[in-house]
Formats: structure tokens, C-alpha cells, sequence
């Protein structure tokens, strides 16, 4: 459905097309602009965002750049990627520091756009980084909006400071405040309730709690899913509250997230972190970077290695490359590396974080289902020590009984025992080929290269 | 008799009342659109592509979807070829005509209740549209036209929301039918069903917990649930709304698609449509999924939930135009 072509496969089209020639006229820059101007505004860029975005990139492009370049199409994507990255704000940006404790930090933002689970996640952040943070509860108008914030406080072993919904917030804030020196916290976290920016009462509210507490950082909780309104949304915050930063959430949707852009270029203000997820993790930090790549179709692969760099063991990468080699690897070892993917967390997530994904057709229609991998795990498991290490020995009988202990049938033991084959003899063959030492054996996330295989085998695997 | 004329008279006879407080709480995208096109028109008396885009813009900028604008510009160029319109001041009533067009098309607002016995609605959507607030609203419009209410604690993921539909409960004075959190909700919605059915209330308002439309999992786990209402209650749900944050930007489409797959979504509600200059998401929504609007939440007050009405929405729209036209035919 072309209304939900993503940013990325938008400008991968159009890109396409200019990769494919030689020179670049002025008529193909218009025509990659009016494109590129389409995409921006599908994925909720602010209009007169994109119509300035345009004209600086069009003006960069149709310049002597392009026309002495030998890859046209390649200085453009540098052009827009280069402009989008700054548009987003350079290089990220970290949180102030009050020169006398307690740093103040006040949340605020539109009803829903998740400042309170912002709040607890920034806590948990600065609590794992070392801090003793202390959260306010000065929402007192949505029903259970404290008693939210104290579950969540409880989950992750944060006091939470609340005097009920009949006392004035600015009074909470204050008292709060004090209470973070008496109990020597050294950030205090406000999380204010969820307001139009066009309520007057609410937003002089929002104005007496910055004046009674001099917050150092004052965020704007956006969701990623705005539309265009977030512009409005952004300058008449900023205008009443003087923000410092954003924090971007419910930047796991499937949303292109273009508010990034619009939020920042409007205020000025860095986009400090983004929230991921549904359980109460620490929030993110923002790269701009990494945005505009994924915007471009590179996709998030800095993101990836990171987390690969984070999960996985790099010794015992290193010994399942060894074992792919020379062919040794067995059952066992591939549960192993099963294990080790899926500390990466979740599939899906997983896939979108790697380039042209979003490009492949046959991947675009698979549902990822955590519960095939399961049943995989569980007819491995159902192996004896001695059958995952000698996968040899598994006739008929035994195959039926281990269908049997993995709740599957014959037909699926079958299926997985033949692609653990396939791919043994393709390592061999991939070993031979590249010699005893391999193309190299330097550094860097080995285990993905693992997981390559397995994922690309993605589409034919057990019960796929 | 000009359109706008039709669409006045029509208006008029409905109450007073209810058109000011849809015009009161539409008043920030009245402005934006109608006075951004109206602008347009005045300074830009020719029709040009310059016209064309300017026009475009506006329309985008109040969210109205890119491919539902395209549509609706290739849609006037068309017109303006066949009636030899020059004068970009004759364009605005067919403008409007169009998006009137766009929103009825197949129109049935009202909520679809239950011939005899319970009306199940469920609700879904992502975090934070407001689908409790929106619950505990409509509970209180329901008990206020005397109807008995049963509500289903059905979000026992996020923290508090158990609270949350409580404390409207007892505001409105509905009981809640609930479980401890992280509990099955599939399994509260089974528990809701069988007490809505001993007790025969006439209506059964189902929450859910919040969630993206990309999450494989939770979106498995909302079928779920739908299965379990299907199963338990023949005919249930006759409602599923998906509610709509109205700030929401072109991500509606992928939610209205994915969460429609998924648990059968037969109408919109949305939300916080005070807040904002847009709310054009509506005509995109319905022009390209074909999901009618049936609510729209236009304040935080209780009362203030509303049916939809797409010629109220565009009298809202066009505010100015209309009346301007009215004073001109009256005094001509």
C-alpha cells in the first residue's frame, strides 16, 4: 500500500534513479525534490519544515557539487543526509548538571504523550548511572495518575514524593524540591500533568512550578506520532516554560518519526533522549546521525552493533566461528547461538534495524513469530547430549521420540535436522573456499555473522 | 440554492446548543484551515499551480493525508477544467462540497447497539489516545440516558490503569468487572461478559492496555481477546473503536489498517480534537480506509464527548465562509 511506503523505500526509489545515470540535470534534482518533499511531508515533517529542507538541499544540489561529481546520485544522498542530520541537531546532547545539588529536571508535555513513563525511565537512567533521584508526583488531575507513578517509582526503586490530588502542584514542586536536599537526592525529577498548549489555566500552572522550583533541564515529552501539530505544540511550550531538550517517545512505533525534525527546527532545542518500549527500561539517547541514516535507508546498524557489541560474548563468538569451520558445529552450539540472538532482543525489532529490510518483499509479509524459534529451541532440547553432538545418529525411532517430547511432529524434526545439515556442509564449502584462516579474522560482533545465516535463512525456517 | 446555503439550513435545524460547542471546540481548526484557504484565496485571486500548492499545504498542514490531498486537488483541477472556473473564490464552496463528499461517503455515525441484551464495545488503540478517559465519558452518557453499565478492567498491563477506570467509576457511578494487574485480559473480558449477561446490563464498555500496532505479540494478544468477546457472546462486539489521538499525524493510517486487522475495528473515536488546529487525519481515515468517525472527545469536561457529524465538522471547518456568504445572499 503505497500510503504506508516507508521514508526509507521512498528515497531508496527515487536514489535508485539517479544511481543509474551518469550525469545529473537540473530536472532530475526537481524531480528527486518533489519526492523527497512528498516523503518528508508522509512522514509528518512540518511543511514549511520540508519547503525550507528542500530549498536548502536543491540549492546545495543543483551547485557545482553534483555537476563535477562522477556519482551524482551519491552526493545527493550525502546532501540530504547530511542536511537532515543537522536539521536534527548535530551531535546528541547530555542532561544539566545544577552546580549544588538537587538538579531539577521538569517534565511536560500533551495528555498521552507518556511523560510519566518517561519520568520513571528517565529515573531509572540516572539511578544506574550512580545518582539518587527522587521523582514528584504533581499530576493530580488524571484519575490514578499518582498511584502510576508510585507502581512504577516501586518497580524500579525510586522514592516517589506525592501528597495527594488535593494539594496545589506548585506546592508538590516546591516541597518536593525541599525534600530532595533534606533526604540529599541529588536529582529531582518533576512529572507534571499532561496539558493542551492552548489551556491557559494549565499552561500558567505549568509557568508558577517553573518559577517555584528553577527547574535546570526542562523537557517536552513528545509522542513520535504527532503529526503536524507539533510545531504548534513545541514553540507555545517552549515560548511559556523555555524548554532545554525533548525526549521523543514511542519511537518504537512504526512511525517515521518526522516530529524529530519539526520539534527541533522549531525550538531549537536538542532532542536529548528517546523512549523505546513498553517496560520500564532506561530511556535512550538520541542520535541524530543514526536517525537521518535510517530516514535514508541505511538503516539503524549502528544501533545494532552496539547492542551485538553489548550481548554477545565475543569468546565464545569466537569459538563458534572456529567450530563453523571446521565443520564441528553441532546441536548444542546452535542453541547456544540462539541464545545468543535473542538477547538482542525481540526478532522483529531486530530486522528492522537492518538495511533494505524494509526493501525485501518476502520479508515484509513474514510475521515474525518468537513462538516458531521456540518450538525450534524446544526440538533441540529434546535431543539427548549425545544426539546434538553426533546429529548423525538420529533415525526414525529416535526422531519420532523427540516430535514427540517437543510437542511437534516427525515432519518438523525432519525439516530442522535437514537445515542443520544445509547448513553445515554450506560452512564447509564457505571455508574451504576462503581458505584455513578465512577472509578475516579480526574484531567486531563475529556472532552476527552467525546470525546472518540464520536470518536470511529467515523466510524458509521451521514452520516459517 | 449554493451549498453553503444547503449546508447551513441543514445545520440550523439541528440544536443550537451542540453546533456551538462542536464549533467552540473545533475553533482552532476552523482557523486554520478555513482562514488559511480563504487567505489564500483573496491574495491569489487566479488558479495556478502556485494556487495549487499553496493549497496543498494547507491542507497537509492540517493533517489531512498526502494521498487523500493529491486526490482532492487532482479532484478540483478536474472540476475547474470542466466548469471553466478562473476565479479562485468560486473554488472554495466546491472545496468544501468535496470534503463533505469524502466524509459521508457510506456514512452511518451513530453506535450500533445490540438489537436485544448487551451492547459490547471495545475499545483499542495505542498508549495514551485516551481510551479510558473516553470509556468513563461514555459510561456517564450512557447511565445518564438511563441505560445500566458495566465496564471491563481489560489494560492490566500499565500501572495505575486499573485505578484510573475505578476512580471513573465511582465518579459516574458504574461498577468496574476487574483483575489483579498483569492478569490475562482475555480473561477479564470472559469474566466481564458472563457478569454483564447474570446481571443483563444494556452495556458493556471494554477497555484494553494500550499498544503499538507493530508489536507482533500484544497485537496477538488483543485478537485474543476479541476471540474470547466473539465467542462468549454472540454478536459481540457490536462496537470496536479505535481511538485516535487527534494530534496523531499520518501514523493514523498504519494504526486504523493494522489494529483493524487485528481486532476488526468498525469506527473511530476521536480525541482531544479541542487541542488541536488539525483533526484532518478524519478525512484521510475515512477517505482511505473507509472507517466511519462515530465520536469525537472536544474537551476534558464529561459531557463533552460527541457524536460525529461530518456536516457540523465542515460547518466548523468553513465557519467564516458561510456566514460571509450568508450576509452577501442577504443582503443581495
Amino acid at each position: 500500500m503505497a500510503a504506508f511506503e516507508s521514508l526509507t523505500s521512498r528515497l531508496q526509489s527515487v536514489f535508485g534513479k539517479l544511481r543509474g545515470k551518469g550525469k545529473v540535470t537540473e530536472d532530475d534534482v526537481n524531480e528527486a525534490m518533489r519526492e523527497v518533499r512528498l516523503a518528508l511531508l508522509e512522514a509528518d515533517v512540518n511543511f514549511k519544515v520540508v519547503k525550507d529542507f528542500i530549498a536548502r538541499v536543491k540549492e546545495r544540489a543543483i551547485g557545482q557539487e553534483v555537476v563535477k561529481s562522477f556519482t551524482p546520485g551519491m552526493v545527493i544522498i550525502d546532501i540530504v543526509n547530511k542536511e537532515l542530520t543537522e536539521l536534527m541537531g548535530g551531535t546528541q546532547a547530555k542532561l544539566a548538571k545544577a552546580a549544588k545539588p538537587p538538579t531539577v529536571i521538569m517534565m511536560a508535555g500533551l495528555q498521552g504523550a507518556g511523560k510519566t513513563t518517561a519520568s520513571a525511565k528517565l529515573a531509572l537512567m540516572l539511578q544506574k548511572g550512580g545518582h539518587k533521584p527522587l521523582l514528584a508526583a504533581c499530576d493530580i488531575y488524571r484519575p490514578a495518575a499518582i498511584k502510576q507513578l508510585q507502581v512504577l517509582g516501586g518497580q524500579i526503586g525510586v522514592p516517589v514524593f506525592s501528597l495527594g490530588d488535593k494539594v496545589n502542584p506548585v506546592d508538590i514542586a516546591r516541597q518536593a524540591l525541599q525534600h530532595a536536599k533534606d533526604e540529599g537526592r541529588d536529582y529531582l525529577i518533576i512529572d507534571t500533568a499532561g496539558r493542551l498548549h492552548i489551556d491557559e489555566a494549565l499552561m500558567e500552572e505549568l509557568r508558577q512550578i517553573h518559577e517555584a522550583v528553577k527547574p535546570d533541564e526542562v523537557l517536552l515529552v513528545v509522542d513520535a506520532m504527532i503529526g503536524q501539530e507539533a510545531v504548534n505544540v513545541a514553540q507555545s511550550f517552549h515560548e511559556q516554560l523555555e524548554l532545554t531538550g525533548i525526549v521523543l517517545t514511542k519511537l518504537d512505533g512504526d512511525t517515521r518519526g518526522g516530529a524529530a525534525i519539526s520539534v527541533k527546527a522549531v525550538t531549537g532545542c536538542p532532542i536529548k533522549f528517546v523512549g523505546m518500549g513498553e517496560k520500564i527500561e532506561p530511556l535512550e539517547p538520541f542520535h541524530p546521525d543514526r536517525m537521518a541514516s535510517r530516514i535514508l535507508g541505511m538503516g539503524d546498524m549502528l544501533s545494532l552493533i552496539e547492542k551485538a557489541q553489548a550481548a554477545i560474548d565475543a569468546e565464545k563468538a569466537a569459538e563458534m566461528e572456529r567450530k563453523m569451520r571446521a565443520a564441528e558445529f553441532t546441536f548444542e552450539d546452535f542453541l547456544e547461538q540462539m541464545a545468543q540472538v535473542r538477547k538482542l532482543g525481540p526478532l522483529d525489532q531486530l530486522l528492522e534495524m537492518l538495511p533494505g529490510m524494509g526493501k525485501l518483499k518476502q520479508l515484509k509479509d513474514i510475521q515474525i513469530d518468537e513462538r516458531q524459534l521456540a518450538r525450534v529451541e524446544a526440538i533441540v532440547k529434546s535431543m539427548t547430549t549425545e544426539e546434538k553432538r553426533n546429529p548423525e545418529i538420529l533415525n526414525h525411532s529416535r526422531r519420532k521420540r523427540i516430535a514427540a517430547g517437543s510437542g511437534t511432529t516427525v515432519a518438523d524434526v525432519n525439516r530442522l535436522i535437514k537445515q542443520f545439515d544445509d547448513m553445515r556442509r554450506m560452512m564447509k564449502q564457505f571455508s574451504t573456499m576462503m581458505g584455513p584462516k578465512g577472509p578475516k579474522g579480526g574484531k567486531g560482533p563475529k556472532g552476527l555473522k552467525g546470525m546472518k545465516g540464520m536470518l536470511g535463512r529467515g523466510p524458509r525456517f521451521p514452520f516459517g | 440554492m449554493s451549498f453553503f446555503k444547503k449546508l447551513r439550513e441543514s445545520i440550523s435545524a439541528k440544536a443550537e446548543a451542540v453546533t456551538n460547542k462542536f464549533r467552540e471546540g473545533l475553533g482552532k481548526t476552523a482557523s486554520a484551515i478555513a482562514g488559511k484557504v480563504e487567505e489564500l484565496v483573496l491574495r491569489r485571486k487566479k488558479i495556478d499551480e502556485a494556487f495549487y500548492e499553496e493549497l496543498e499545504e494547507i491542507l497537509i498542514g492540517a493533517d489531512v493525508g498526502v494521498t487523500t490531498v493529491m486526490r482532492l486537488t487532482d479532484e478540483l483541477r478536474e472540476e475547474v477544467r470542466k466548469r471553466k472556473i478562473e476565479d479562485a473564490s468560486e473554488l472554495q464552496p466546491i472545496l468544501s462540497e468535496k470534503l463533505v463528499a469524502l466524509l459521508r461517503e457510506g456514512a452511518d455515525e451513530g453506535l450500533r447497539m445490540a438489537e436485544s441484551g448487551t451492547t459490547v464495545i471495545l475499545f483499542v488503540g495505542v498508549n495514551g489516545v485516551g481510551k479510558t478517559t473516553t470509556i468513563g465519558k461514555l459510561a456517564h452518557r450512557f447511565k445518564s440516558e438511563g441505560k445500566s453499565v458495566l465496564m471491563a478492567a481489560g489494560d492490566t498491563f500499565r500501572a495505575g490503569a486499573i485505578d484510573q477506570l475505578e476512580e471513573w467509576g465511582r465518579r459516574v457511578g458504574v461498577e468496574v468487572v476487574k483483575q489483579q494487574p498483569g492478569a490475562d485480559p482475555a480473561a477479564v473480558m470472559y469474566d466481564a461478559i458472563r457478569a454483564a449477561k447474570q446481571r443483563g446490563v444494556d452495556v458493556l464498555l471494554c477497555d484494553t492496555a494500550g499498544r503499538l500496532q507493530n508489536k507482533t505479540n500484544l497485537m496477538e494478544e488483543l485478537n485474543k481477546i476479541y476471540r474470547v468477546i466473539q465467542r462468549e457472546m454472540p454478536g459481540a462486539p457490536h462496537e470496536v473503536l479505535l481511538v485516535l489521538d487527534a494530534t496523531t499525524g499520518q501514523n493514523a493510517l498504519s494504526q486504523a489498517k493494522l489494529f483493524g486487522e487485528k481486532s476488526g475495528v468498525t469506527g473511530i473515536v476521536l480525541t482531544k480534537l479541542d487541542s488541536t488546529a488539525k483533526g484532518g487525519i478524519v478525512v484521510a481515515i475515512r477517505s482511505e480506509l473507509k472507517l466511519p468517525v462515530k465520536l469525537v472527545g472536544l474537551g476534558e469536561k464529561m459531557d463533552d464527548l460527541q457524536e460525529f457529524d461530518a456536516e457540523q465538522f465542515v460547518h466548523a471547518l468553513f465557519a467564516g465562509a458561510i456566514d460571509k456568504e450568508a450576509e452577501a445572499g442577504s443582503a443581495g
